[in-house]
């Protein structure tokens, strides 16, 4: 798989570059991994319920493991062994491991991590409890939270890119750590 | 010990679709999100793929008493969307948009040895424990 080009948050778009209103990334479009990586992940989540009876929600996994039944500590441990496993095993079949580092400075990678810890929990699940297992349930509390966090992902990226001076601020603030 | 081999092998296969996928790739992530810039509609058949599953085996999982290893079968029983469920996944959102990184994949990205996943998973349990304080003072009506 090609590498994308990396994606600079800081990088100031022109202004008025096209009149239509979507502008497609054909270049980074990879439908076909995409499609077969998320039948992958749905493959996973429908076997831990078959076999556990349990829905493969990483941050509530997560949460469990540490602060969570201690009947169901072990299983939870084990799911998330497999997880951190997964890119040495990719790199075992000739894969490359993932090692593009996210475009955030270290001031809005910790606010974005408490702000990650925090909501999922307040929320109750994750892009995989809610976005993928949640709505394959039919369930209409997690479509909320999905539309939800889909509505305020897609509202940031727009901000931190489309907003210069945002961008200028935030590389001061993170200049001074 | 069926239990833990099994999960082990789940949450492996979940890795490697996470991978596959590109969803542990911050930059694919946030092209993504940019619906406003260069939009990469990717993750769309990422969700379309893994939900698509999920349509097709729950019902039929779930009609089943017990699973294949003699569990329960343990799904969430609460309907209610409430502001708690509103608040938290927009501050979840949020972080996702800054960071390029939801819980999954800044474990394989943890794994894999980005330097950025390992701060970022430090601030999220940092939050997990900030939750755990905040719901025990706040919302839990001590017995």
């Amino acid at each position: 798989m090609d590498r994308e080009p990396e994606l600079d948050i800081h990088a100031h778009p022109p202004i008025d570059q096209s009149p239509s209103p979507m502008n497609i990334d054909y270049a980074s479009f990879s439908p076909a991994t995409a499609a077969l990586g998320g039948l992958l992940i749905g493959l996973a989540a429908a076997a831990l319920l078959a076999t556990l009876g349990r829905i493969a929600g990483i941050s509530g996994i997560l949460f469990g493991m540490v602060w969570g039944a201690s009947s169901d500590r072990i299983w939870r441990m084990a799911f998330i062994l497999g997880l951190l496993a997964a890119p040495g095993a990719w790199t075992l079949f000739g894969g490359i491991a993932p090692a593009s580092e996210s475009p955030a400075e270290l001031p809005a990678l910790i606010i974005a991590g408490l702000l990650v810890g925090i909501g999922t929990q307040l929320g109750s699940g994750c892009t995989s409890g809610h976005g993928v297992c949640g709505l394959a349930r039919r369930s209409l509390r997690s479509l909320a939270a999905t539309l939800s966090f889909m509505t305020s992902g897609f509202l940031m990226v727009g901000i931190i890119q489309q907003s210069p001076s945002l961008a200028t601020f935030i590389s001061f603030v993170s200049s001074k750590f | 010990m069926k239990k833990p081999l099994v999960s082990f092998l789940v949450g492996l296969v979940f890795g490697l679709g996470l991978i596959l996928s590109g969803m542990s790739h911050p930059d694919k992530v946030l092209g993504f999100l940019d619906i406003a810039g260069l939009w990469d509609p990717s993750l769309a058949l990422v969700m379309a793929g893994a939900v698509g599953v999920g349509l097709v085996t729950t019902p039929w999982l779930v009609r089943r008493q017990k699973t294949l290893l003699g569990e329960a079968i343990q799904l969430p029983s609460n309907q209610h969307i409430s502001g708690r469920l509103l608040v938290g996944s927009l501050m979840f959102g949020a972080g996702w948009g800054v960071a390029g990184f939801c819980p999954g994949p800044a474990l394989v990205g943890l794994a894999s040895g980005m330097q950025s996943a390992l701060i970022f998973v430090g601030a999220m349990f940092a939050g997990f424990a900030i939750f755990r304080w905040l719901d025990n003072r706040l919302y839990q009506v001590p017995q």
